[in-house]
């Protein structure tokens, strides 16, 4: 119950002068939370340390600019491993994703 | 009349003491629980759990060899932990972090020797089965320098390993039987991303599945000197291949007699390779990107199961007639099989359903399950005598 009310307050710190996402339900986010740590963390490991795919955790994210994390998570990369989730994800929960991803919350 | 009842349970408990100090290990095995860094031991006689042991760090990749007594475990972790376990003590012998990402590993043929393969960074690390001493260190540096994450290795006859270098596209032949002064032959060029290796239950043919082109690279290990030969190139045809959500393990490709059955990569369908000529004699459709595709002891059937998001199901084919002979549901995140030795059971993990099923293979009836903690990878002891792993 903490963490989750930290974790909101978190998300209402504006940082770098880009718009946070939308929050998806409590409902959805567990299962996106659900879904990155076990389907994503296949490649990407459940610590999000890296695995065959590149590891996710914030230092390896900071320098990359959001827009093109978001557009990995929606189209994949081609000629890599990683696939499109798109249909499984909407662009605001691959943002709100990405939030996630970049403070390390995964 | 209470001191009495007392007497009798602590007798009941030593006679329980005194009947499980002796026991086989053949029909033990162990059940990764992914998200805990745990494993039960399990019992594929009594079909329940014996017992968990804790502390094995992070196995959200995890897979498991047995020394050749089949008393031991080695445990290799997403952490680059290898863990040596007791099955029968039901405790941590020794455990080292030995990188700091690690995919697998094999045991060598005289048992002595447990080669680990590394992603970070990239190599192969060698030790002494009994006392997790590093032996040999053979970095995956490829020509240009630059280093490999080592995918597909297993032991081969000769106290040899094989193993593949994902980025770098190669093959690397080791031998140790001067275990501290191993001979590498490298064959360069192999393919795009070999992702994953399979060796045939004799230990003659390694095969490496390529991730970035459609094919298969095959070193004949009865005569290495003919270089690495490539097998079903090019058969998605040209098409456009669908989006892989998890990668296919090769570890369990089902080796018939005559014929392999091999997941394809970004189709949803079972190759068939004729192993005489080694040319594509077949595909059957199926649910989903196959995963795992292992076949039953007796080679009648092969059963698959598949990526997110038809990680719910289970098929089966029956091999003759190479159709699909039963489609099952177990629940969700169904991600790994594993046959009893002679094959009358599979045990199925469901990581969603923290649960692992057991199905008659006769009947598809579903006879037993045992609780478990986000299960993934299950490993029986008969592991320990076959090639390869």
């Amino acid at each position: 119950m903490g963490r989750e009310t930290y974790l909101v307050a978190l998300l209402l710190i504006p940082f770098g002068g880009q718009a946070l996402a939308a929050e998806p339900s409590v409902a959805r986010q567990n299962e996106i939370r659900h879904l990155v740590l076990q389907d994503c963390g296949s490649c990407h490991g459940m610590s999000m340390a890296g695995g065959l795919g590149l590891p996710l955790l914030p230092e390896a994210l900071r320098d990359k600019p959001k827009d093109s994390l978001v557009a990995t998570i929606l189209h994949g990369r081609p000629g890599t491993a990683m696939p499109p989730w798109k249909p499984f994800l909407t662009e605001s929960e691959a943002e709100w994703i990405v939030d996630l991803l970049l403070k390390g919350q995964f | 009349m209470r001191v009495l009842a007392t007497l009798f349970a602590a007798f009941f408990l030593l006679q329980g003491c005194a009947s499980t100090s002796l026991r086989g290990t053949g029909d033990l095995g162990v059940v990764i629980e992914r998200a805990t860094g745990s494993v039960q031991v399990i019992d594929t006689t009594q079909r329940s759990s014996l017992g968990q042991i804790a502390g094995l760090g992070d196995l959200s990749h995890a897979s498991v060899n047995f020394s050749r007594d089949e008393r031991y475990a080695y445990v290799f972790g997403r952490d680059g932990g290898l863990t040596k376990i007791d099955l029968l003590q039901m405790r941590i012998v020794k455990r080292v972090v030995q990188a700091g990402n690690s995919i697998g590993g094999a045991i060598s043929q005289d048992g002595k020797l447990i080669a680990v393969a590394n992603y970070e960074p990239g190599g192969v690390k060698i030790f002494d089965s009994t006392s997790l001493e590093l032996v040999a260190d053979i970095p995956a540096v490829a020509e240009n320098g630059k280093a490999s994450k080592v995918i597909g290795l297993v032991d081969v006859p000769g106290n040899q390993f094989v193993f593949s270098l994902f980025e770098a596209g190669e093959i690397w032949l080791v031998d140790v039987r001067n275990p501290g002064k191993p001979l590498v032959t490298k064959f360069r060029n192999v393919g795009k991303e070999p992702y994953d290796a399979m060796i045939t239950a004799d230990g003659r043919f390694y095969l490496a599945g390529l991730f970035g082109e459609d094919g298969l690279a095959m070193l004949d290990l009865w005569d290495p000197q003919a270089g690495i030969k490539r097998v079903m190139d090019g058969y998605g045809r040209g098409q456009e291949k669908l989006p892989v959500y998890k990668m296919p393990h090769l570890e369990g490709w089902a080796a018939t007699g005559n014929e392999l059955l091999v997941p394809a990569v970004g189709r949803h369908e079972v190759l068939v390779i004729g192993q005489k000529e080694w040319k594509e004699s077949g595909r059957i459709a199926v649910h989903g990107q196959p995963v795992f595709v292992v076949a039953r002891p007796d080679n009648r059937q092969v059963w698959v199961n598949f990526a997110f998001p038809n990680n719910d199901t289970v098929q089966v084919i029956d091999v003759a007639s190479r159709t699909i002979v039963k489609t099952l549901k177990p629940g969700k995140g169904v991600l790994h099989m594993e046959f009893t030795p002679r094959g009358e059971q599979v045990w199925v993990s469901l990581r969603d359903e923290n649960r692992v099923e057991i199905y008659d293979s006769a009947s598809f009836a579903k006879v037993g399950e045992i609780r478990a903690d986000s299960p993934s990878g299950i490993f029986l002891t008969p592991r320990a005598h076959r090639t390869g792993l």
